[in-house]
């Protein structure tokens, strides 16, 4: 007989987190990273405790959009992760040093739990993870080591990545997972085939964050992402959820 | 103390094993300990003692058996094997700590030593794993 110990201590380093908040979709390159960042800024200027944790292990992105640089976990009953412009900010970049990561799926299974049996994160009003897109090992991992995660989808207004956020949003509703909506990102003109698409799904349609020229030369810098068009948009939708 | 961690999840897990088997007393709990995570032992086994003072079923003094099982690296490429003893001395202190948090990291920061290649695989050695526990009832 063996017996894997991580499990059983995972349920204990999530106890003092209030809510998980999984931002996800079927498609990469549709701004899940920076939807994840944007959203843990946005309610660490509210005053909120915030976790950020990436994993995304292949691609991880969002401490470029956060301008994390030189900083490492504190190695204590576990490791605590370093406060970032008030995020508590998890990546297994730390690990990686930025080196590519050839992970075969049994590897990510075996990081995500070593991750969350490691990990303290003290108490918190929020964890916001930084999903990898599609419905691989990480997403079913989540959705069975983080029993109360919720998930946030992020699309483009293309049919291409739509046609995969519907499978990723169809398996979510068979495994009973609370589904806050889903965020249109990138929008060039107006359309309603994303929120018609949704609404076939009985899912939520937030809103739209529309294409933002100023976007890119804000990543890095938080003081400035803060005040793009984006962010202001993502403002909006989020109150419509309350967060 | 990342060890602290460990341990804990390896305690938590010996009790729920032992409340599922209705144990009363936990007798020994034997531990494996794959080459690659570089457990410090000593500091493993003084938290593995302290978090089994206040457990129930209670836990009998000296019950954890500790045994370092040696690591088994495999090329997916060209098919030969290695043990991580063979390759640390080619690794920094940075990626060798770095392997110890996470043992997976292993595969961004080594290469199979004979080809070259990054696609290869850990059999044997990797982490903590809790191979037997014995009670009585």
């Amino acid at each position: 007989m063996t017996m894997e110990p991580r499990t059983s201590v995972i349920e204990k380093r999530l106890k003092n987190i209030k809510r998980i908040i999984a931002v996800a979709s079927g498609k990469g390159g549709v701004g899940k990273s920076l939807v994840a960042s944007s959203l843990a800024l946005h309610l660490a200027h509210k005053g909120h405790r915030v976790g950020l944790l990436d994993l995304d292990l292949y691609g991880p992105s969002s401490h470029i959009i956060l301008g994390v640089a030189n900083v490492s976990p504190t190695e204590k009953q576990g490791i605590i992760p370093p406060i970032i412009h008030g995020i508590s900010f998890m990546s297994i970049v730390y690990f990686t040093e930025e080196k590519p990561s050839p992970f075969r799926g049994v590897d990510i299974s075996n990081i995500i739990l070593e991750l969350l049996a490691i990990t303290q994160w003290g108490t918190l009003d929020f964890l916001i993870i930084d999903m990898p897109p599609g419905i691989g090992d990480e997403t079913l991992d989540v959705i069975r080591y983080m029993k109360t995660s919720e998930f946030l989808v992020v699309t483009t207004p293309s049919k291409v990545a739509m046609g995969a956020v519907g499978k990723l949003l169809k398996i979510l509703i068979e495994m009973n997972k609370p589904l806050l909506g889903v965020i249109e990102n990138m929008t060039m003109k107006d359309s309603l085939y994303i929120q018609e698409e949704v609404g076939k799904l009985r899912v939520r349609y937030l809103g739209n964050i529309r294409f933002d020229d100023n976007l890119e030369d804000a990543i890095g810098k938080t003081d400035c992402l803060i005040k793009t068009q984006a962010m202001k948009n993502l403002a909006t939708i989020l109150q419509k959820i309350n967060l | 103390m990342h060890e602290w961690a460990l341990a804990e999840s390896v305690v938590l897990a010996a009790v729920e094993a032992a409340q599922k088997e209705k144990l009363k007393t936990i007798t020994q709990i034997t531990v494996q300990i794959g080459e690659l995570q570089q457990i410090e032992k000593e500091i493993f086994l003084f938290a593995l003692q302290e978090l089994a003072k206040f457990q129930k079923p209670p836990i009998k003094n000296n019950a954890f058996l500790l045994k370092t099982e040696k690591s088994s690296l495999s090329c997916k490429t060209c098919g030969k094997s290695w043990k991580y003893s063979d390759m640390k001395k080619k690794f920094n202190e940075t990626e060798s700590e770095s392997i110890h948090f996470i043992p997976e990291v292993v595969f961004v920061h080594a290469r199979c030593p004979y080809c070259g290649s990054p696609d290869f695989e850990i059999n044997k050695g990797r982490g903590v794993v809790l191979s037997s526990i014995k009670g009585v009832r």
